[in-house]
């Protein structure tokens, strides 16, 4: 297995371990954690985290972020109200988020990529932008009367078991993400751009159109989040999602993906989206309030930083040693 | 070896005997150099002579291994450069390092401005003080003017002044000129003049050779890490100066075999990126080796990225095997046969925390793949197959390339292009920095290419290995094609003139 593989997965392992550990003592001393409706309640709430986690990682190992996801679903669930008050069809508009989500995702790219800005800024800015359009759209309106039999969809569960009917598309996406990710030239460019733009550049890797498709794909999977939301929680209103790109940055970055991009798996992330997860929900449960969960989930993005970095360095140093006992033919 | 000491004032500062290695490079070797008050000094030498090592030492960067730096005939040790800097003894760099957005009185005393009470700045004692070297230097530049927007020239004067205000009195001055227009340069000389006549010791080091010939004195000559001559440059011609910089015996075995070119396999015409190079145009055929030689900074390598589409050209065309390439398309290069194994291999090359296997792979991302999906077993058999081929020294194939040798890395490179099955490939000064041994692996490599019909464009700084490994022989200066010259007709002697731009050729 591949030294960088092998690094990474000494994280995953960590986090998935975490995971575990998590989930027994919740199991064990958190009353009302184990009851399928808390369960249920879990996943639900995880699932937003966990769609936009996907094209995130994919983001993040190619050396880029997106922080103006949450104002993306935002976004796409005002106008699914706007639209739905004016009287147009279900089915017209979803496509028609979507396709809103694809042009937030491309103007982000398209500034990343073409008037080379970095990231970070570029989506801090859309980010209020987004959002703000998003409030001119929809003011202070919450839409609530989508049609049942989309709302019980996004709500349901699967027939008496605590997983969400959502959670099997979920699933495909994942196996797609993975695929991409880890089993094609497109996600093997990914880890080189990520790890080094220049050397990619001369290895006659097309570097801006990789990053402009990761662009354009984040905003389809934000947009779809966002109808998501609106149905899950049978409620459009503009601030829908408002800060769930913290969630999903301080998720990815705990599963092992290096912010400086090259480095990570896909099941790491989903690991770290999970733990994040369970924890949110405990801390629910605990009754912790509101704004003490925005605090652990910050103190987690810092320690999620730092904690694959410290595992590196000490891997590190074991393959020093062993290189130096390697005989060198 | 004349001694202007038997005659004249003690010198300012001395080097005796002083030996420097970088491992196994020997970069100098018992070298020695007097530098007297109110003489201009050069020092000449090709590319990896040692100049550099020699600068660094007296500037305080190197501690040499073996060899005393004499002050006013006393022995010191530079602890690092500020040891050289309170000496007084300044190096002013190719390319300035100014604070841009300060201003050229703020850049000068940069961390130790006149006070005033409360330990506030005093602006006033700081303009006066500019203004007062300004005048010392006969230069006309406004103290309060921002660094930014500042020509080359002018922020090398700001350096100077800056020396000049740590009371220097020896000045390094490492190629100025490089990147300064003519009439720049005159006003440079001026003021080099000015502080000779004050009683400075400067030591100028330029591949120019005419300039050396206008401003110095003397010149101390380098070639591979050791003194050649240190003499008056009276009565010494151009060609006299360049035999001691090249002067080295060819004795060295090149494998190139002779081969019959054929087809045109790259064409470049006309090809020109505006203020970078201008105009070029050159064929390669199959089975040649062709080099651009040239000294560092003429646009062999811009000229390189273009053809492979890295920076994007304003004019001109690149064939290759008759069909036209986009401009600033590496992908397109590479699927018309083009391989570019660039200068910077830790950059550009590799990406160094990948794996030897995945490096090797990223250039067959589009040949290595089965319905879509990478083909695992494939690129493993092709990158085990091409880093065996040349050699590579490695413990495992999943191994990352930042836990090999130099040379060892830049066979992964050559392997990551020779994968690809290239018709032509340009490499980029392919042996600098790696060993002997390595070295003459890949003169062998490329040698054995050419046979087999490949079109190899060799950008080297390296002499010997340009005129022992090419057919043909073009010399690149100030960003032009100078000279265009057969195997036969090529010596040190030629390359160099053209490359400094002596109409020889």
């Amino acid at each position: 297995m591949p030294d960088s593989l092998t690094r990474a997965v000494r994280w995953d392992t960590v986090v998935g371990a975490l995971l575990v550990v998590l989930l027994l003592l919740s199991f064990g001393t958190v009353d009302g954690f184990g009851n399928a409706l808390n369960l249920s309640f879990l996943l639900g709430n995880t699932l937003p985290i966990a769609l936009i986690a996907l094209p995130m990682t994919l983001l993040v190992v190619a050396g880029e972020i997106d922080l103006s996801v949450a104002s993306t679903a935002g976004l796409s669930g005002a106008v699914m109200g706007k639209l739905w008050n004016d009287g147009m069809a279900i089915e017209t508009i979803i496509p028609l988020c979507l396709l809103l989500g694809v042009v937030c995702g491309l103007v982000n790219g398209l500034l990343v990529t073409r008037l080379g800005l970095p990231s970070l800024a570029v989506t801090i800015g859309t980010l209020a932008a987004y959002r703000g359009i998003a409030q001119i759209v929809l003011g202070s309106n919450a839409v609530t009367d989508f049609p049942t039999q989309y709302l019980d969809f996004a709500a349901g569960r699967i027939g008496n078991s605590f997983v969400p009917q959502a959670f099997l598309p979920f699933l495909v996406l994942l196996a797609i993400a993975v695929v991409v990710l880890h089993a094609t030239p497109f996600g093997r460019s990914l880890f080189a751009i990520g790890a080094s733009e220049e050397a990619a550049r001369f290895a006659g890797i097309r570097v801006r159109w990789h990053k402009l498709i990761l662009f354009t794909m984040t905003g389809l999977m934000a947009s779809l989040t966002g109808i998501f939301w609106a149905l899950h929680y049978a409620s459009a209103r503009y601030d829908n999602a408002t800060g769930l790109e913290l969630s999903v940055v301080a998720a990815v970055l705990l599963g092992g993906i290096d912010f400086d991009g090259g480095k990570g798996t896909l099941g790491g992330a989903i690991a770290g989206v999970f733990l994040l997860g369970a924890l949110q929900n405990v801390m629910s449960l605990l009754n912790v309030s509101a704004q003490s969960q925005i605090v652990v989930t910050g103190v987690l993005l810092v320690v999620s930083v730092l904690g694959p970095r410290v595992a590196r360095q000490i891997s590190v140093a074991r393959a020093g040693r062993r290189a130096a006992s390697a005989p060198t033919s | 070896m004349t001694h202007p000491s038997d005659t004249g004032p003690a010198p300012v500062l001395a080097l005796e005997d002083i030996s420097k290695s970088f491992g196994a490079v020997r970069a100098l070797r018992d070298v020695s150099l007097e530098l007297f008050p109110g003489e201009v000094h050069a020092l000449a030498g090709e590319n990896g002579a040692g100049k550099s090592t020699l600068i660094k030492t007296l500037a305080g960067v190197h501690r040499p291994d073996a060899g005393r730096v004499l002050l006013d005939g006393a022995p010191v040790v530079f602890h690092g450069p500020g040891d050289a800097r309170d000496a007084g003894i300044a190096v002013i760099y190719q390319e300035p390092t100014l604070f841009p957005d300060l201003s050229i009185a703020e850049n000068i005393f940069m961390g130790r401005q006149p006070r005033r009470a409360l330990g506030r700045i005093d602006h006033k004692a700081t303009h006066t003080a500019t203004a007062a070297l300004m005048k010392r230097l006969g230069v006309d530049l406004d103290p309060e003017r921002p660094a930014r927007g500042l020509s080359i020239a002018d922020q090398q004067i700001v350096e100077i002044a800056k020396a000049l205000s740590f009371e220097a009195r020896v000045l390094i001055m490492d190629e100025p000129t490089a990147a300064l227009t003519g009439s720049e340069v005159a006003r440079l000389f001026g003021v080099v003049r000015t502080l000779r006549d004050q009683g400075s010791a400067v030591l100028f080091i330029s591949h120019r050779l005419e300039e050396i010939f206008e401003i110095c004195r003397r010149v101390t000559t380098l070639r591979d890490g050791a003194l050649i001559a240190s003499e008056p440059l009276d009565g010494m011609t151009e060609d006299d100066l360049v035999r001691r910089m090249v002067g080295r015996d060819l004795d060295e075995l090149y494998p190139k075999q002779d081969v019959e070119p054929g087809e045109v396999a790259l064409s470049v015409r006309r090809l020109t990126r505006e203020g970078v190079f201008t105009d070029v145009s050159f064929d390669v055929r199959r089975g040649e080796i062709v080099c651009l030689a040239g000294l560092v900074g003429a646009g062999r390598t811009e000229v390189a990225r273009a053809v492979f589409g890295i920076d994007r050209w304003d004019a001109g065309t690149v064939e290759v095997d008759g069909k036209g390439l986009t401009n600033g398309a590496p992908s397109t290069a590479m699927a018309a046969g083009l391989a570019l194994v660039p200068e910077d291999r830790r950059a550009q090359g590799l990406v160094m925390e990948m794996s030897i296997e995945r490096n090797i792979g990223l250039t067959g991302l589009r040949t290595t793949v089965k319905a879509g999906l990478m083909d695992r077993d494939a690129e493993r058999s092709r990158s085990l197959d091409w880093a065996v081929k040349l050699h590579v020294k490695y413990a495992r194939i999943a191994d990352t390339v930042s836990t090999l040798s130099g040379g060892n890395q830049q066979k992964v490179v050559l392997a990551k292009w020779l994968a690809t099955g290239p018709k032509v490939l340009i490499v980029d000064e392919p042996t600098r920095g790696i060993d002997v041994g390595t070295k003459a692996e890949v003169h062998r490599l490329l040698g054995e290419l050419a046979a087999e019909g490949v079109a190899v464009l060799m950008i080297s700084s390296d002499l010997p290995e340009v005129l022992g490994m090419a057919d043909r022989v073009l010399v690149m200066h100030e960003g032009r094609l100078a000279a265009e010259i057969p195997r036969a007709e090529a010596t040190e002697e030629t390359v160099m003139a053209a490359a400094t731009g002596r109409a020889a050729a």
